[in-house]
């Protein structure tokens, strides 16, 4: 099993010149959607079912296709 | 040769209501009742040239029972051309036949208006159970339920080519499809412990190539149901998708997987130098695989990562569309669409998943679980996160996570409400829809490829639908235009 290779995918976007691919989190689109989740996230106990335990354990399905 | 990629999807949703005469088949018989009523179908379901025991590897199974015997229930048909039914103790909404993956986006997003609104519907008769309808595969405790596509294909191309060709792109195209998952609910992944997952429904997968839908099901089916002339057309009928609440997801899942197909018809896969040693078990490290960046094994002993197999079947399918250009895909505004759209998805997955979160929906999912973990410190097994992931698929409007968050959307609001209603117009669903629209009371039957007319006096008459592209709006509307009657369409017909 002398010859196992890694093999290079080839993608057509890529150019040489683009050589650092992070940090991701400071992109202005990654911070908009984060600034949006903590909307969502301070007011998500007011949406959550109020027994969630029940709520997960009750929903119980008969298999399909 | 390839041919339009003519497709639609059909949705088994999750269904649960609440009382002590509760249970699933009669809430979902409730739903579509409510909803029939409420819109006034009476048209019901003509299940004459089903065959689902039909085997695309050219054998039937000996006395397999029609689908009859097991649905004996609320089924119908709708404006629209879809069919809205009971099926396995689960609400079923199969979109009418659409021309591109843009158009199936906005009607498969009318599916689950229309599932709304037989909620509103539903909670309005007296004495019946609250009835909540979920858009997911599985409920969490080992029981799956599907995410159908169907695409036209060619009768002349190969069944086995499609296998090998397909198999890579259904492994693989799980990085942009997936619905996303807390926790792991079957044995797929042995030892391993797997807090998120990418897929629903990926570790329910136990073969590669077979008939079955509910039980060992395989990644390629095998139902030879074309539902159409079946020496010209087949329809491959997928069943290893996730249902996609994320509008983009539903986009590349259809647009990448038509343009493949179409590749394998014209014989331009890259197909035989990705095949995996072990595709089942590639798709479920595919499915575990949170960084992307875990080898698979391909069948000549090297390893390939998920994403590598999509930027291989993304450049072959760049060439495809140079050299035979977009028209099957629904031409080449749309199918420049899907090529920008994934490029722009791989790039994204490779370099920074997380600014996929508004498009992708088990990235979309993994930001809200991960940010309210952060914020909890709950660990793994706590019941809030497997109510998160479930609330995510919740079709209440108080209740949904989903449209809670900023998702990129393809198709607008006005087009979906028309979609509830409006056929497509360039298939032949839009002589089904048009037909139901106009005399609902002289169509008695009706299915994908024929409607059943009684005009009153003479027998039944059958009109048969045998290809799915004509009957458009192109060939037909000038007939609807110009008949005052059902008997008078049907004159026209046969003349």
């Amino acid at each position: 099993m002398a010859e196992r290779e890694q093999r290079r995918r080839n993608a057509p976007s890529r150019t040489e010149t683009e050589v650092v691919e992070e940090p991701a989190p400071s992109s202005p689109r990654g911070e908009k959607l984060k600034a949006d989740l903590d909307d969502l996230l301070d007011e998500i106990d007011e949406v959550l079912e109020d027994n969630a335990e029940e709520f997960v354990r009750n929903y119980v399905q008969k298999g399909g296709q | 040769m390839a041919i339009p990629k003519v497709c639609g999807i059909e949705t088994e949703y999750g269904v649960h209501a609440s009382g002590p005469d509760a249970n699933p088949v009669s809430a979902s018989s409730i739903l579509i009742n409510a909803y029939a009523a409420e819109v006034d179908r009476r048209t019901r379901w003509d299940f004459e040239d089903e065959s689902p025991e039909r085997d695309a590897r050219g054998y039937a199974r000996e006395g397999a029972l029609p689908p009859m015997v097991e649905t004996h229930l609320a089924n119908t048909v709708l404006t629209n051309g879809a069919r809205y039914y009971v099926d396995h103790a689960h609400p079923e909404y199969s979109t009418p036949e659409c021309y591109d993956p843009l158009e199936l986006v906005c009607h498969d997003k009318a599916g689950e208006e229309i599932l709304r609104r037989s909620m509103v519907a539903a909670a309005a008769l007296p004495n019946s159970p609250e009835v909540v309808v979920y858009k997911n595969n599985s409920d969490g405790k080992g029981n799956s339920y599907g995410c159908h596509e169907n695409y036209l294909m060619d009768r002349t191309a190969p069944f086995a080519s499609v296998v090998t060709g397909i198999i890579p792109h259904f492994v693989t195209r799980l990085i942009y499809t997936g619905a996303g998952k807390v926790g792991a609910e079957t044995t797929a992944f042995g030892a391993e412990t797997v807090h998120y997952q990418i897929s629903q429904r990926a570790e329910f997968f136990e073969e590669m190539v077979g008939l079955e839908t509910t039980l060992k099901r395989p990644i390629v089916n095998t139902r030879d149901e074309p539902h159409a002339d079946p020496k010209r057309f087949r329809r491959l009928h997928v069943i290893v998708g996730d249902a996609n609440l994320a509008e983009v997801a539903t986009f590349l899942k259809v647009g990448t997987t038509a343009l493949v197909l179409a590749m394998i018809e014209d014989e331009m896969t890259p197909a035989k130098e990705l095949a995996l040693s072990d595709p089942v078990r590639a798709m479920h490290q595919v499915s575990a695989d949170l960084t992307l960046s875990r080898p698979l094994r391909a069948a000549d002993g090297s390893t390939i990562t998920a994403l590598e197999i999509q930027w291989e079947i993304f450049a072959a399918a760049r060439r495809y569309a140079k050299e035979k250009g977009l028209d099957v895909i629904g031409g080449e505004q749309v199918g420049e669409m899907v090529l920008d759209r994934w490029e722009a998805v791989l790039t994204g997955l490779e370099s920074d998943p997380g600014s996929l979160a508004d498009q992708i929906d088990w990235l979309a999912k993994r930001s809200l679980v991960e940010g309210y973990r952060d914020r909890h410190g709950c660990s793994w097994d706590d019941h809030r996160l497997a109510a998160l992931d479930l609330q995510y698929h919740d079709l209440r409007p108080a209740r949904s996570l989903f449209s809670r968050l900023p998702m990129e959307r393809l198709v607008d609001d006005a087009a979906i409400a028309a979609a509830v209603t409006e056929p497509p117009r360039r298939t032949r669903a839009w002589f089904r829809g048009r037909c139901l629209a106009e005399w609902p009371d002289a169509v008695v039957t009706a299915n994908w490829d024929s409607l059943v007319f009684d005009v009153g006096g003479d027998p039944l008459r059958r009109v048969p639908m045998m290809d799915p592209l004509k009957g458009t709006a192109d060939h037909t509307a000038s007939l609807f235009e110009s008949c005052d009657s059902p008997s008078e369409l049907l004159e026209r017909l046969s003349s």
